[in-house]
This record gives C-alpha cells, structure tokens and sequence, in this order.
C-alpha cells in the first residue's frame, strides 16, 4: 500500500514533530551541558567557561547533595509504597460485585485531577495545621496533644500528600490489569479449595506484575520531579530537599548557574536510568 | 441460601469500596463546604459539617481580588492552546507512522517518549535564558509552546494508538467505490479518528492545567495560571480557610468534571500502552 509517493509524504508530515521535539531536546541540554563546565554567577558578574569537571565535583561531595538524594530516595519509596499496596488493594476491592461500582471509582479517581499546588495548600492548611487543622481537631477529640505535622514530620506530611495525588493512577491503572485476568482460572482454583491468600500469591500477583511495573516507573519518573507540593508547604526546609529541588535553589535563588547545572545533568542521568527500563516494556508491547 | 449469600457479600463489598471511596475523596469533598462557610465557621472547634449558614461570599471575595479573572483567562488559553497547538503538530505524525509505518516508526514513537522523561530542572536555567533573551519571559505564549513540547510525546502517542485501530480495510473499500483522497479523508477517516482526537484533547487539557513547575518558574504577573495564583495563597492568606477552599473549588471544579469523563484515556495516555 505505501508507495514511495506516500512514504515521503510520510516523512514530511512526522517531520514537524520531530523536529520541534529534536530542537527541544538538543539546545537546552546542550546549555546545561555546557554550563556545567563552566564557573557562571551573574549575580557576583562572575563568568569562567571551563573549569573542567569541578561543579560535579563540588556538587556530588557537598553534604546537600547527600542529604537530597537521601530525601528524593526516601519521599519515592515512601510514595511507591503507599500506592502500589494501597493500588492493588483497592483495585481488587473495586473489582468486586458491588452497588454504584462507577460513583466509587469517581470518588477514587478524583485526588488525581486536582492541581499540585491545590492540594498541597489544602493539606498543609486544613488538614496538618497544628492551630486550626482537622487533625488536630481529632488529636484533641481523642485526647492527645495536637501534632504539628510539616515541622515534626515534614517529609512524612509530604509523602502524604502526593501519594494521596497518585494512588488514584495506581489503583486506575491496576483496576484495568485485574479486569484482563481469566476469571475461570480463579474459578478453578476456589472450587479446587485454594484460600483467598494463596490464590492471591500465586494467581493475581503474577498477572499484575507487570502492571505493577510499569506503574513504578511511570511514577518514579513524575515523582523524581516533584516540585509544586514541596515549593508550597516547607519550600525545601526541614529536609524535604530533594534533588530536583536542590537544583532549583542552585539555578534560580542563589543564581549558581555552573553548579546548579552540573546537578541538572546528574538529574537527567538519574532519570534516563529509570527511563531505559521502561523504554524496554514499552517497546516489546508495540512488537506484539 | 446461595443467592443470599451473595448478596450479603455484596452488599459488605459495597459498604468496603464506598468507605475507601468517600476516605479518599473527603479532603475534596472538605474543601468544598469549607468554601461555603464564613471564615469563623471555617475554623470553628468542634468542625461543623453541613448545619451552618451557607453562603457564597468566598466565592465573590475570590472572583473579586484583582488578579482571579486574570488567572483563570490564562489558565485557559494556556491550557486549551498549548493543547490545540499539539494537537496541530502531531496528527500529521501520528497518522503517517500508523498508515505509512517504515523501519523507523518504532524507534520514532520511543525517541519521541523518551524526551518526556527529561527532567525539567536539567534545562530549567536554559530556558528561562532564552526566555528572556527572546523577551517573552512571563508571558502566555512562551507557556503555551513549553507546555505543548512536555506533552507533546503524550498527544503522538494517543493518537498513534486510536489511527492504528482505524481498519486499513475501510480505506480500501472507500477506494474501490471510487473515492478520491479529499473525500476519503473528509467522509471516512475524520469520522473515525474524531473520538480519539476528542479523548486526546481532553487529557492533555487536564495535564496542561494542573501543571505546576513551569507555569510556576516561567511566570510572574502577567501570564500566571491558576496554579501560581494558588500557590501565591501559601501563608498568611493561606489560613482563611474559606478564600482558600473557593479558590480552590474554582480552580479543580472544571477540570474535575473533564477528569471523570476521561478516566480510560488516562490509563491509555499515561502508560503508553505498556498496560492492556
């Protein structure tokens, strides 16, 4: 059917996209590369273009950058645990037989259509202010000192937040691989008197596998760059710094270009790591 | 006595699923009688839930701060032309790659997805050099083109996926009674791929109005979104709960709304068919 008229056709009509994609890939990575290299600090007029290799230096040895890549590790794991358990959980639940199955599954979903910068704010106001908070409201109704939750527990009120914001994604996304499992298989193997647990074992979580996966990371990726939710609770205090936020205070509020830059790339190295492993998935699906 | 038993059953899983299901939507569903309260009712001790006087003066107190209207007039040209412009650029692409696939096509689609797992702080002071280089720091149309270049992967993707269910056959039949290539494309194929151009349209809507670092960083004034106007809501205004809740009402209503009716467009659009 592609004639040779059509193929080049073809090329002229993907070429746009491309290339548009191509000139956003290429300068300003090829900027933060080159910056990288270099000793750049408007601010103090200070301009040197090469100094070798000495911001990744200075960035990998500082104690901040330890401190972020602790806290980005912890806020991801902490997130990803919270929900892929609290996603197969509640897939399954949603699974089942049950009344107004789709208003449960709006209610479940919604977390993940309000914008960062709305929930972190209605969070760290009504939900974890130690004055006039609704913990705190419940704290003292059970008669226990309120909790000042984004300063005694900051990275915890966090993790709170933005897994509140994916859980929904999770859950979506394992609620369509728990639909695709063979019905008759489960079937069989109640009549054949295997408890709920083991069928649970040895049937549904081989089959979510590899949703399960894919949604690690997908969300890792969007997670390694979580901003909004941090920017507008403790704007990277009390530990919540985490290395996209480090980054950011280096490039934008202390105008460090050449060492904000060189962690910029380190950012983009962590992230294409992640990105290979689900380049592969994704592509062995679009042979078959 | 089966019969009985299932329905039992059911009935438990029902009660389950509705518990979990208002737990999660509750901070929401908070939000939303707090904007109706008055700012004492806001923060009174013990809450109060449904009896107090409603009223809607939040809501007038938001739309009336100067800067509201503004923000929502941006958050919607932002948003709707960062997303046609995509739109724009990528059906072109997506149907040559699902009709005219070469050796090529799947490296293309992998390549392109891949440029969205660039993360956005490793070209975050390039941009805003060349932003305020070419002079269009804070302004609309910068936001529109960032914005369209982070989602575009996703818009190429989901319309790759909707043309590929397109049947070529239909093509050929078209064909053969005799039509030409302007009424195959204007009487079959626009027909069909119209819903996938639609469901594609409406998520990149939802993503491009919740995005929360670029419209942040890349604006101050002029071209905020509502995003950045949230956000300029952090402490003190932050604690008039009442202000807060009804801007945040205004801000996630609409798109709440798009949300539920795009649910199986988001497991296609964001997995990038890695989950069937």
């Amino acid at each position: 059917m592609a004639t040779a008229h059509s193929r080049s056709a073809a090329r002229l009509m993907v070429a746009p996209a491309v290339f548009v994609l191509l000139v956003w890939m290429l300068i300003p990575l090829c900027m933060t590369l080159y910056f990288s290299f270099a000793d750049y600090r408007p601010m103090r007029g200070i301009f040197d273009a090469w100094i070798g290799f000495k911001n990744y230096e200075n960035f990998l040895t500082s104690s901040s950058f330890r401190s972020a890549l602790l806290t980005t590790l912890g806020m991801v794991a902490g997130i990803l645990t919270i929900t892929i358990t609290g996603g197969v959980l509640l897939a399954l639940l949603l699974d089942r037989p049950m009344f107004g199955q789709g208003i449960v599954r709006i209610l479940v979903i919604a977390p993940f259509f309000v914008m960062p910068t709305v929930s972190a704010l209605v969070w760290k106001n009504m939900f974890f202010n130690v004055d006039n908070g609704l913990f705190s409201y419940l704290y003292k109704a059970i008669g226990l000192q309120p909790f000042d939750f984004l300063s005694q527990a900051p990275l915890f009120s966090i993790i709170v937040i933005v897994a509140w914001q994916w859980l929904p994604f999770a859950t979506l996304i394992l609620l369509t691989a728990v639909q695709s499992l063979d019905s008759e298989q489960l079937e069989a193997a109640e009549m054949d008197g295997a408890p709920a647990l083991s069928r649970f074992r040895f049937i549904i979580l081989p089959h979510l596998s590899r949703a399960i996966t894919v949604v690690i990371l997908i969300q890792t990726i969007f997670l390694l760059s979580i901003f909004a939710e941090i920017f507008v609770t403790t704007n990277g205090a009390f530990g919540t710094r985490t290395l996209t936020y480090l980054v950011y205070q280096r490039v934008l509020e202390s105008q460090n270009i050449g060492l904000g830059s060189a962690g910029g790339i380190i950012a983009v190295i962590f992230a294409n790591i992640i990105a290979i492993f689900l380049m592969r998935i994704v592509g062995k699906n679009l042979d078959s | 006595m089966a019969r009985a038993i299932t329905t039992r059953k059911k009935i438990m899983w029902t009660a389950l699923a509705w518990g979990f299901g208002l737990l999660l939507f509750f901070p929401i569903l908070w939000t939303f009688l707090t904007s109706f309260k008055t700012e004492a009712a806001a923060i009174s001790d013990p809450p109060v839930w449904l009896f107090f006087d409603w009223t809607l003066e939040n809501y007038t107190a938001v739309q009336e701060r100067s800067n509201y209207p503004k923000a929502l007039m941006n958050s919607v040209i932002i948003a709707v032309g960062s997303t046609l412009l995509g739109i724009v650029i990528a059906v072109p692409a997506a149907w040559a790659m699902a009709f005219v696939p070469g050796r090529r096509t799947k490296d293309l689609l992998l390549w392109m997805l891949s440029t969205k797992m660039l993360p956005a702080v490793g070209v975050l002071y390039p941009l805003v050099l060349l932003a305020k280089w070419l002079g269009v720091m804070d302004s609309r149309i910068l936001l529109i083109v960032v914005l369209m270049l982070i989602n575009l992967p996703i818009i190429v993707w989901m319309l790759y996926t909707y043309f590929k269910e397109i049947p070529g056959e239909i093509l050929e039949a078209a064909r053969m009674d005799g039509a030409g290539l302007r009424s195959e494309i204007i009487y079959v194929l626009t027909p069909m791929a119209l819903p996938g151009i639609a469901s594609t349209i409406l998520l990149n809507i939802i993503l491009a109005w919740n995005e929360a670092f670029w419209t942040i960083l890349l604006t101050t004034v002029n071209a905020a979104p509502l995003t950045s106007f949230i956000a300029s809501f952090s402490a003190p205004e932050g604690l008039f709960y009442a202000k807060l809740s009804a801007a945040s009402m205004l801000a996630i209503a609409p798109i709440l709304v798009m949300g539920w009716f795009s649910q199986k467009q988001l497991v296609r659009g964001l997995t990038f068919g890695a989950v069937k």
